[in-house]
């Protein structure tokens, strides 16, 4: 079982993302499971959500403890929210950041070694009209750097989901997860 | 059929429109919401041909169901919590009027102190209204119990109204795949609903819901009795009319490794999957415990208990629920079930999950200790408050 955890603000669009990677794991034959953390999204605030994908049925319902991926929309929420909390070791952080990996190296040496990742989402989702310069929508962008960084849900199956599930804009948001794609950093910090 | 990935709120009001409900009633509440704004949809954009109803509270709501069902059309609504409670006195007389109507609940807990998360203490609460319960684990059989509650519920011998529990966030929120069948198999599974009892028409005027005096009340509760003790055979009918058809086999109890348990857990809605996920980790390490999960709890299904737990030596009941001065609801009624069989297996209870408090795998693995201690002739607690900080409550 492969279990992601994301983190972004009350209207960033973590539980859609959660959602969308759910679906298009599913798509690649995946047993799949998606949900926000407690369900109360007040804009602005702190959000969790989750999906889980597996080869064999997946009937745990418990709340997801011990991630193999992290996922961050809002970099901000370092400062108060402890993202690094129960993941596994050699586990994967995937930050919207301008940065570069190596910025958030003692990351990956809080939770004993692992993967890094940086995508400018914010930027991708900018030049792809996404929401507004103070609410960017890049939660279908991050997804196409979770395509390229962990690899185990396809970019077409990412890229036909957005598609499918995103209320507006279709093209631009399946453009953004393949800049996404293309564009994010990653390095492994032992 | 295809497979989608639906959220359990999804699943059932997909199954309200596969069911072709003539009215829909209802008054949005979390996390329920999602259902009425659905249909609504469905309904505005011509996908589905029902009048939707915006009630201005759940006790209107249900009042529009017994109207539109008591006039002979199929009526379908959902709710949760605090809209369960204010359409209480409403769910006896949808049952005593012999109404078959069908209610999806996001099973919530109730205030105060106010919480919008996962409980059981709603439907429980309304465990003797005359309606038949079932109680979903996933987003399938959220769906597929939807379907099964119509066929149960308006077949002559039982019309009574029934209503299915689906956890909230748990199931409601949460995205998972269901296998959705063809609209035609649906049509086939479930015919239109033809009432003989119930109907308007001027050419046959009929009074329903009347004054009844001493002398007949009686009569017309062990008519509802019968139809309860009824729905017993028929469900089962049902479920496996419906295995048939779409291949997925429902039971009122579904045992997993009790054949040689000395340990049985029983268990109601999501939290069953877990408790199978830890029980088939505790038997790798030889440890002899099964899982008995509840999809019927109304009419209680004895005889399936029974032959879940026949060779059990401890029986520990997880439930979401509290009957404040007793302990669980489940508890009790496994207890009496369990000891009316002239059984003496020690029966325990364990409060879990109340108000969305998460079961993790560790709470799973503290019951099975406790019973295991039990089981050892150790002295442990009837009704035991799992995973509860006791001292906080001491010192307030």
């Amino acid at each position: 079982m492969y279990e992601v955890r994301f983190h972004g603000r009350g209207g960033q669009g973590a539980v859609t993302a959660a959602s969308i990677l759910a679906i298009a794991a599913f798509k690649d034959g995946y047993d799949v499971q998606s949900f926000p953390h407690f369900g109360v999204e007040r804009r602005g605030a702190p959000v969790m959500a989750f999906t889980r994908l597996d080869d064999k049925k997946i009937e745990i319902k418990t709340q997801v403890y011990s991630p193999d991926c992290v996922i961050v929309l809002d970099t901000n929420l370092l400062a108060t929210v402890d993202v690094c909390k129960g993941i596994k070791k050699g586990g994967t952080i995937i930050l919207n950041s301008v940065k570069d990996p190596a910025d958030f190296a003692d990351m990956a040496k809080r939770i004993g070694g692992g993967r890094i990742a940086t995508v400018d989402a914010t930027s991708i989702a900018l030049r792809h009209g996404l929401g507004s310069k103070t609410a960017p929508i890049v939660n279908t962008a991050i997804l196409g750097a979770y395509a390229k960084v962990v690899g185990n849900v396809s970019l077409e199956s990412i890229v036909d989901t957005v598609r499918a599930e995103a209320p507006a804009k279709k093209e631009e948001n399946a453009k953004a997860v393949e800049d996404a794609y293309n564009e994010v950093k990653e390095e492994v910090f032992g | 059929m295809a497979k989608i990935v639906l959220k359990g709120n999804g699943a059932v009001a997909l199954a309200i429109k596969m069911a072709r409900v003539d009215v829909v009633a209802a008054y949005p509440i979390t996390p329920s919401t999602f259902i009425p704004e659905k249909i609504s949809e469905y309904v505005a954009n011509g996908e589905m041909d029902a009048e939707f109803i915006p009630v201005e509270s759940e006790h209107s709501a249900m009042s529009a169901c017994i109207g539109a069902s008591a006039a002979g059309l199929r009526a379908a609504t959902a709710t949760s919590s605090q809209g369960l409670e204010l359409m209480h006195e409403m769910l006896f007389i949808a049952s005593g009027m012999r109404l078959p109507i069908v209610m999806g609940v996001a099973n919530r807990a109730l205030s105060a102190p106010i919480n919008i998360w996962c409980d059981h203490q709603d439907t429980i609460s309304a465990r003797d209204t005359g309606w038949i319960q079932f109680y979903a684990e996933n987003n399938q059989e959220a769906f597929d119990l939807m379907l099964i509650a119509f066929r149960v519920a308006e077949d002559e011998r039982v019309l009574l109204p029934a209503m299915v529990g689906l956890d909230a966030f748990i199931l409601t929120h949460t995205f998972e795949p269901v296998d959705v069948p063809e609209q035609r198999e649906v049509d086939d599974f479930l015919p239109p609903y033809r009432p003989k009892h119930a109907y308007l028409d001027p050419e046959r005027p009929i009074t329903q819901g009347s004054f009844v005096y001493p002398e007949y009340y009686m009569e017309f509760k062990y008519g509802q009795w019968i139809a309860m003790e009824s729905a017993r055979d028929v469900i089962d009918e049902v479920f496996a009319d419906f295995a048939s058809r779409f291949g997925r086999k429902y039971e009122k109890v579904s045992t997993f490794m009790c054949d040689d348990a000395e340990i049985v857990l029983i268990t109601m809605g999501s939290l069953s999957g877990t408790v199978r996920h830890v029980v088939r980790e505790l038997r790798n390490e030889g440890i002899k415990v099964g899982v008995a999960k509840i999809t019927v709890f109304r009419p209680f299904p004895h005889k399936e208990i029974i032959r879940a737990v026949k060779n059990a030596k401890v029986v520990g009941v997880l439930e979401k629920n509290v009957s404040f001065g007793f302990g669980g609801a489940v508890y009790g009624e496994v207890l009496a079930t369990v000891h009316g069989e002239g059984l003496d297996t020690k029966v325990l209870d364990f409060i879990v999950g109340l108000g969305g408090r998460d079961v993790r795998v560790e709470d799973v693995k503290e019951v099975v200790k406790i019973c295991s201690d039990a089981l050892q002739g150790k002295a442990v607690d009837k009704i035991n408050w799992i995973n509860v900080d006791k001292e906080a409550v001491k010192n307030a």
